[in-house]
C-alpha cells in the first residue's frame, strides 16, 4: 500500500474558489471532499433591513456571470410577497433578458471553460490556435446573449434596468427588430455548436442522482414556475423549504443541500431530462441529431445538453420578441406589506431559489438564497468518488486533471458560495 | 521579443469585472496575441510563474489568508490595477464593516466556527500600493481596454474622474431628476458607465463608486426633495461602495 500526497493548485475555469481531497484507500475513492473556500460574503444577513426595492440589484454581485437569475428570483420571490405577478408583454420581456443570460452565460462555459477538457487545450485562447472558427463562433454568440442583454437590461453584468414588477423602461418594437434578425444568425451558429460539440469524445457514464428543475406549463423552464423532480413530486416555490433542507460541512463555506433526504442534481441534465418534451422544434431537432434522448445523464455530455438549450434559448427570444407589443407601463403597481414570499428560476447553472420575509413598511427582515452549486455539491461528490475511482491508475497530474473536468462538467459557480481548487489525495 | 505578460487574480467578489475582460469579444484574441496570459484562473488551467508585467486584481480582502496572497501577489507585479468596487471600495461585502461580522456568520451558517473570515472587508489599497484603480460594479470595458492598452504601453490610462452627470449631459440624456424628481446620485458619482441609469429612466444609485472631491452636502436637500427619507438616503449610499470614505461619511450619519 503506497501512500501518496497529490496537491494541483486551482481548479481552473469554474467561478470562484475550490479545493478537492480524494481520500483513496485500497485501490478504492472512500471520500471525495469539495471544499469550497471562496471568502464567505454574508449576503442573506447583510439584505436585512434593506428595502423591497433593493434585492434584485444587491443579489446580482453575487454572481458576475449569471446575475439575471439573481435578479429574476429576487423579483418572484418579492412579487410573490407582495401578491403581484406580471404577465403580458412583461413577463415575456423578463424572460427574453433571461434568454439573454442563458445565450451568454451557457456559450462562454462551452466555449471558454468546458471545451478545452475535450480538446487537450488549457483554455479557450489556446484553443483558438487549432479551432479558431469554433471559438470565434462561439465568442460571436455570447456576444449576441451580451446585446439581448444589454438592450433589455441596460448592462450585459449587473443589468440596471430591471425592479420588482418589471423594468424602469421598455423598449419599442422597432427597437427590437434589428436583434431579432442577429438572432436568426445565432439560430444558425448555436446549430452548429451543438453538431461540433455533439462529435467529441464522452467517457461513458450515467448519474444516478435525483433530479430537480422548474417546471412551466407549455414552455421549458426558464424564468419561472413550480418545482419538478424526479421521483414524481411537483410542489410551488413556497415549498421549497419543506422539501429541500441545507446543512453545514466543515469543509466548505458553501451549504449541502438534500431534498427529501436525498442526493440530488439541478441544472442542464436535470433541466433537460425533466422537460426535454417542451423544448421548442429547432432545439429537439437538434438534440435528436445531436443523439440525445428525451433524458441524459451522463455529466460529460452536459456540454451538448448547454448547446441545445442555447439554440432554445435562441429560439424562444425570436418568438418572444415576434409576439411583442409595447406594455402601458414598465412596471405593475406593488405595494409592499408585510409577509414572506418565494421565488425561484432556472439559472444556466440549476435552480435558483430565494425567500424574503417583509415588514409592514416593505422592509427586509429575512432572507434565503439557495444556489445551484451549494444544491449540486454532494452531486458533484459523489460523481468524484465514483468516476475517480475508475482512474486511479493514472498519475497524479492526470488523475488531478481528471477530478477538474469531473468537477467542470458541473460548472459550478463557486462565486455564489466564491476560484481556486487545491487538488489533496491521500492514497492509503 | 517576448510579450508582456498579464495576470488577474480574484478576491472576494462576484467574477463580473475579470468577466468583462472575457466579455471583450472582439478584442479578446487580438488582446491574447499582444500579451502573454500568464494567470488567468477563471478562464484558464494554464498559471505561469511571476513576476507579471501587469496584474489586474479583482475583490476585496476579507481572509487572513487573502490578507497575506495579495502582498505576494504585489510582489510579484510591476504594474498592479485594482478592478471594481470591490477591490477599489471594498466592495458590498464591505456592509460588514458596520455591522457585528459574528453575528451575521451566526445567521448565515450553523456552526460559524468553521467560518475564517475577518471583521471587515477592505480594498486592496489598504494593504499594499495600487498603481491604478478602475472604477465600477462591474468595471465598464472600454474603461479596461483603455487601461490596459495604456499600460502595456507604459503610459497612465485617461479616463475622466468628474461625474454621471457629465456623461449624461453629453449624451444629451433628459435629467430624471428635473423631469421627474426621480432621486439620483449622478451629480456625486464617478463618470464611467456613460450614463447608463438615466438613459433607463432610472436615477443613479452611485455603483462607480465617489468621484474626485463630491460635493455630496449639495446632494442631500435634492435627495430629500425627491422624497428620500433619511434611511433611505443613508441606505443608497450603502450599497455597492459603501466604505469609500465620502460616501461611507453620509450613510454612517444616518445609521442609529
Ligand atoms: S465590483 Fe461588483 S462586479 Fe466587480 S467583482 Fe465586485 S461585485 Fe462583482
Ligand atoms: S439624470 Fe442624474 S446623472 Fe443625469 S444629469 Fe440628472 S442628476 Fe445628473
Ligand atoms: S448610472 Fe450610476 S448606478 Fe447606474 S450604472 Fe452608472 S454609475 Fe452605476
Amino acid at each position: 500500500m503506497t501512500a501518496r500526497r497529490l496537491v494541483v493548485n486551482a481548479i481552473a475555469r469554474v467561478e470562484g474558489e475550490g479545493a478537492l481531497r480524494l481520500v483513496v484507500d485500497d485501490g478504492r475513492v472512500h471520500t471525495a471532499e469539495l471544499n469550497i473556500y471562496e471568502p464567505p460574503r454574508f449576503f442573506e444577513a447583510l439584505l436585512r433591513g434593506r428595502a423591497w426595492t433593493e434585492p434584485p440589484d444587491i443579489t446580482a454581485r453575487i454572481c458576475g456571470i449569471c446575475p439575471v437569475a439573481y435578479q429574476t428570483s429576487a423579483c418572484n420571490a418579492l412579487e410573490a410577497a407582495c401578491g403581484a405577478e406580471l404577465d403580458g408583454p412583461l413577463a415575456d420581456l423578463r424572460r427574453l433578458l433571461y434568454c439573454g443570460e442563458w445565450i451568454s452565460s451557457h456559450a462562454l462555459h462551452i466555449h471558454l471553460l468546458h471545451a478545452p477538457d475535450f480538446l487537450g487545450y488549457p483554455d479557450g485562447i489556446a484553443m483558438a490556435a487549432g479551432h479558431r472558427e469554433a471559438v470565434e463562433r462561439g465568442l460571436a454568440l455570447k456576444k449576441t446573449g451580451n446585446a439581448l442583454l444589454e438592450l433589455i437590461g441596460g448592462r450585459a453584468i449587473h443589468p440596471v434596468n430591471v425592479r420588482v414588477g418589471g423594468f424602469y423602461s421598455v423598449p419599442s418594437r422597432a427597437d427590437l427588430a434589428p436583434m431579432r434578425e442577429r438572432l436568426l444568425g445565432a439560430l444558425d451558429q448555436a446549430r452548429e455548436v451543438v453538431r461540433w460539440v455533439s462529435g467529441f469524445d464522452f467517457p461513458d457514464h450515467e448519474v444516478g442522482h435525483d433530479l430537480l428543475s422548474a417546471r412551466e406549463p407549455g414552455r421549458y423552464p426558464i424564468d419561472r414556475g413550480t418545482v419538478v423532480t424526479s421521483t414524481g413530486a411537483e410542489f410551488p416555490a413556497a415549498e421549497f423549504p419543506e422539501h429541500v433542507v441545507e446543512r453545514q460541512v466543515p469543509h466548505s463555506t458553501a451549504l449541502h443541500a438534500s431534498l427529501d433526504g436525498r442526493r440530488y442534481l439541478t441544472g442542464p441534465l436535470a433541466r433537460y431530462s425533466l422537460n426535454s418534451a417542451l423544448l421548442g422544434p429547432v432545439a429537439r431537432e437538434a438534440a435528436a441529431e445531436a443523439g440525445l434522448g428525451t433524458e441524459c445523464r451522463n455529466p460529460f455530455r452536459s456540454i451538448v445538453v448547454r448547446a441545445v438549450e442555447v439554440v432554445y434559448a435562441v429560439e424562444e427570444a425570436i418568438r418572444l420578441i415576434d409576439g411583442y407589443e409595447r406594455p402601458d407601463r414598465p412596471a405593475v403597481e406593488i405595494t409592499p406589506r408585510a409577509g414572506t414570499g418565494h421565488g425561484v428560476s432556472e439559472a444556466p447553472r440549476g435552480l435558483l431559489y430565494h425567500r424574503y420575509t417583509l415588514d409592514e413598511a416593505g422592509l427586509v427582515t429575512a432572507a434565503a438564497i439557495v444556489p445551484p452549486t451549494s444544491q449540486n455539491q454532494a452531486a458533484i461528490e459523489d460523481d468524484l468518488c465514483r468516476l475517480a475511482g475508475t482512474r486511479l491508475d493514472l498519475g497524479d497530474d492526470a488523475l488531478a486533471l481528471f477530478c477538474e473536468r469531473v468537477i467542470r462538467n458541473h460548472d459550478p459557480c463557486i462565486s455564489c458560495a466564491t476560484h481556486f481548487l487545491d487538488l489533496t489525495v491521500i492514497r492509503r | 521579443m517576448s510579450l508582456p505578460t498579464l495576470a488577474v487574480w480574484k478576491f472576494a467578489s462576484c467574477d463580473g469585472c475579470q468577466l468583462t475582460l472575457l466579455d471583450c469579444e472582439d478584442e479578446l484574441l487580438a488582446l491574447a496575441g499582444r500579451v502573454r496570459i500568464a494567470s488567468f484562473t477563471e478562464a484558464s488551467s494554464e498559471v505561469l510563474p511571476g513576476p507579471y508585467d501587469v496584474s489586474l486584481v479583482e475583490g476585496s480582502i476579507t481572509t487572513p489568508a487573502d490578507e497575506r496572497r495579495i502582498r505576494e501577489v504585489r510582489e510579484q507585479s510591476r504594474v498592479l490595477v485594482t478592478i471594481g468596487a470591490c477591490a477599489t471600495s471594498g466592495g458590498i461585502q464591505a456592509l460588514r464593516n458596520f455591522g457585528d461580522v459574528a453575528e451575521f456568520a451566526a445567521s448565515v451558517y450553523a456552526s460559524p466556527e468553521f467560518i475564517s473570515t475577518l471583521g471587515t472587508s477592505t480594498p486592496i489599497s489598504a494593504h499594499v500600493p495600487v498603481d491604478f484603480e478602475l472604477r465600477g460594479c462591474p468595471i465598464d470595458r472600454h474603461q479596461l481596454l483603455e487601461t490596459l492598452g495604456a499600460f502595456l504601453a507604459g503610459r497612465k490610462p485617461d479616463l475622466p474622474d468628474t461625474s454621471v452627470c457629465t456623461e449624461c449631459k453629453r449624451r444629451g440624456l433628459t435629467c430624471v431628476t428635473v423631469a421627474d424628481g426621480t432621486p439620483c446620485l449622478g451629480p456625486v458619482t464617478h463618470a464611467g458607465c456613460g450614463a447608463l441609469c438615466p438613459a433607463h429612466n432610472r436615477g443613479c444609485f452611485g455603483c462607480f463608486g465617489p468621484m474626485a472631491k463630491p460635493n455630496t452636502a449639495a446632494l442631500l436637500p435634492i435627495l430629500r426633495t425627491c422624497g428620500m427619507d433619511e434611511a433611505a438616503v443613508g441606505r443608497v449610499f450603502a450599497t455597492f461602495n459603501a466604505a469609500a470614505p465620502d460616501f461611507a461619511a453620509v450613510s454612517r450619519e444616518r445609521r442609529s
